[in-house]
C-alpha cells in the first residue's frame, strides 16, 4: 500500500516537472521589441470594457492616434458640449483614416453605464464609425485613468457627478501630447495637434 | 487520472500568465510584495459635516476602517525599493512620477542626508504612494477617511469644535522643514495615529476629488467651464481655514507631483 502510494506521487512529481519544462519551451514570451516610452499610457494594466462588451487593455490601442474625453451618459451639463466639441474636431479633421484614429469617450461613472448604455450614447450622438470607442472600467482604473488625465472628478450624488472638461490627445505610442482645458467651441489648436500627428 | 488534471491546470495557469507578462509592462505588473511591521488602528465609522463648497452642507458618512498609525518613513520606502527597483529614481517611468520624484535621495538606495531613516517620506508621486500600498496589502486612505481620522485631538474623536484644537493645527502648519524629524515624537491622537499635522501633507487616494480652480477672485467666470457642477470652495468658518488648506493643496495637485513636505500613509478595509 505503501508503495503504490509512493509510486503514484513520483509520478505526480515528475509530470509537474515536465509540466514546468514543457511550459518553457512552448510558452516562451514572446520578444517584444517596442521599447515602451516612459510616458506612455499603454503601461497602464488596468482593464477595459466596450460599448460593445469587449474586454480590453489600453495597450490594445497602440498604433492609433486618441482623442479622449472622460464623461458619464447621464451628464446632462456639460458633457453634452464636450461630446459636441469631439464631433466638432471629427468634422474638422476631414479627411482622415478611420484606421489611424480613435475617439474615445471614457466613463466617470463605470457602475451606471454599462455597456448598453455606451453603446446608445454613441448612436444617439451618430458616433458610427469604428473611429468612436466608449470604454469603462472599474473604480480604480478609472481613479488612476482620470489621474493620468489629470481630469478631477466627484460624485455628488448617485446620477450626479462633478468632474474637470478636459479633451486629451495622445500619440499613437500613447505619449500624451496635447491638452484642451475647458469648455470652448473654438477647437482649431486641437486639430492642428492631431494633424501633426498623423 | 488526477495528476493529468492538475497539469492540465499547469499548462493552463502559467501559459496564462506568460501572455500577461508579454503583454503588459513590466512596470505595474512586477509588484513584489512587502512585510511592514507598520501598526495600524482601527477607526469606528461614523459621520461628520463636510469642511467646504458643496460639502459644507452634507453629512460625511465614513465606514470602520485602519489607518497606519503615522506616516511612511524612508526607511520602510526604501524597503519597498530593494523589492521594487522599477520605483527607484533612476528607474521610475515618466508616467507616474515627475522629475523631482525623490530627488533628494543621495542615490537610488540611500536616504537625503538631511533626512533620517524614521523621516517620512516624501518627494513622492500618488503613484508611488499607490504602489507601496498595494506592495503592502493595503491602500490609500480616502479623503473622508483622512479627514474624519483628524478629527481627533488626544483626548476626544472630534475636537473640532474646541477653538484650542484649530489653534494647534494652524500653528503645526507654519513648522518649516518639519519633514526632515523623526515620526512619533509628538503625542498621538485618541485614536493612536501620530503626525497627522505639522509634519508632512499626506496623499489621499482619491485626492482628484477636490475641485478647486486658480484664484478664484480672478477666473471664477471660467469656473463652470472648467469643471462641470463645479462648486466654489468657501470656508463655512474660520475653523474650517484649516480645512480649507489642506483642500487646496489636494486642489493643485497631480498625480504625478512630487513635493518636499508631502508624504503618506496607508489604510486597509475591515
Amino acid at each position: 500500500m505503501q508503495k503504490i502510494y509512493k509510486t503514484e506521487k513520483m509520478k505526480t512529481n515528475l509530470i509537474i516537472l515536465l509540466t514546468i519544462l514543457i511550459n518553457f519551451v512552448s510558452c516562451n514570451p514572446k520578444e517584444s521589441n517596442t521599447e515602451m516610452d516612459s510616458a506612455s499610457i499603454f503601461q497602464l494594466n488596468s482593464d477595459w470594457e466596450t460599448q460593445d462588451s469587449k474586454q480590453i487593455k489600453l495597450s490594445e490601442l497602440k498604433g492609433k492616434t486618441m482623442v479622449m474625453a472622460m464623461i458619464y451618459t447621464s451628464c446632462k451639463t456639460a458633457c453634452p458640449r464636450l461630446t459636441a466639441e469631439m464631433n466638432q474636431i471629427e468634422q474638422e479633421l476631414g479627411d482622415y483614416d478611420p484606421e489611424k484614429v480613435r475617439f474615445v469617450l471614457v466613463s466617470i461613472d463605470p457602475e451606471v453605464d454599462t455597456p448598453e448604455k455606451m453603446s446608445a450614447y454613441l448612436k444617439t450622438n451618430k458616433f458610427d464609425g469604428k473611429q468612436w470607442m466608449f470604454l469603462r472600467s472599474n473604480d480604480a482604473g478609472t481613479r488612476e485613468f482620470a489621474n493620468v488625465l489629470s481630469v478631477k472628478y466627484k460624485e455628488i450624488s448617485p446620477i450626479d457627478f462633478s468632474h474637470s472638461n478636459i479633451l486629451s490627445v495622445f500619440s499613437e505610442n500613447g505619449v500624451l501630447a496635447y491638452q484642451k482645458e475647458g469648455l470652448n467651441p473654438d477647437v482649431s489648436d486641437i486639430v492642428n495637434e492631431i494633424n501633426k500627428l498623423l | 487520472m488526477k495528476p493529468f488534471a492538475l497539469t492540465f491546470l499547469f499548462i493552463l495557469t502559467s501559459c496564462y500568465q506568460n501572455k500577461s507578462l508579454s503583454d503588459a509592462p513590466k512596470e505595474t505588473e512586477n509588484l513584489e510584495f512587502i512585510v511592514s511591521k507598520k501598526e495600524m488602528k482601527k477607526i469606528e465609522g461614523g459621520s461628520y459635516l463636510g469642511f467646504i463648497g458643496k460639502d459644507s452642507t452634507r453629512i460625511v458618512e465614513v465606514k470602520s476602517f485602519y489607518i497606519d498609525d503615522s506616516p511612511i518613513t524612508n526607511a520602510e520606502f526604501l524597503d519597498f525599493l530593494r523589492e521594487n527597483p522599477q520605483w527607484t529614481k533612476s528607474k521610475v517611468t515618466q508616467l507616474y512620477a515627475d522629475e523631482s520624484y525623490l530627488h533628494n535621495w543621495v542615490s537610488d538606495y540611500e536616504i537625503p542626508k538631511e533626512a533620517k531613516p524614521n523621516s517620512p517620506v516624501t518627494n513622492v508621486s500618488w503613484f508611488a504612494a499607490k504602489a507601496y500600498a498595494e506592495s503592502v496589502g493595503k491602500r490609500l486612505p480616502t479623503v473622508e477617511e483622512w479627514e474624519f481620522s483628524a478629527l481627533a485631538d488626544e483626548v476626544s474623536k472630534d475636537a473640532s469644535e474646541k477653538p484650542e484644537f484649530t489653534a494647534y493645527i494652524l500653528n503645526a502648519y507654519q513648522n518649516k522643514k518639519a519633514y526632515n524629524a523623526e515620526i512619533k515624537q509628538e503625542k498621538p491622537n485618541f485614536y493612536g495615529l501620530y503626525n497627522m499635522y505639522g509634519m508632512v501633507w499626506e496623499w489621499t487616494e482619491d485626492f482628484n476629488s477636490v475641485m478647486i480652480s486658480g484664484e478664484s477672485r480672478n477666473d471664477s467666470s471660467t469656473n463652470e467651464n472648467l469643471f462641470c457642477a463645479g462648486a466654489s470652495a468657501t470656508t463655512t468658518d474660520l475653523k474650517n481655514y484649516a480645512a480649507f488648506m489642506r483642500y487646496a493643496m489636494r486642489g493643485s495637485l497631480k498625480a504625478n507631483y512630487t513635493v518636499n513636505n508631502l508624504g503618506f500613509r496607508c489604510a486597509k478595509d475591515l
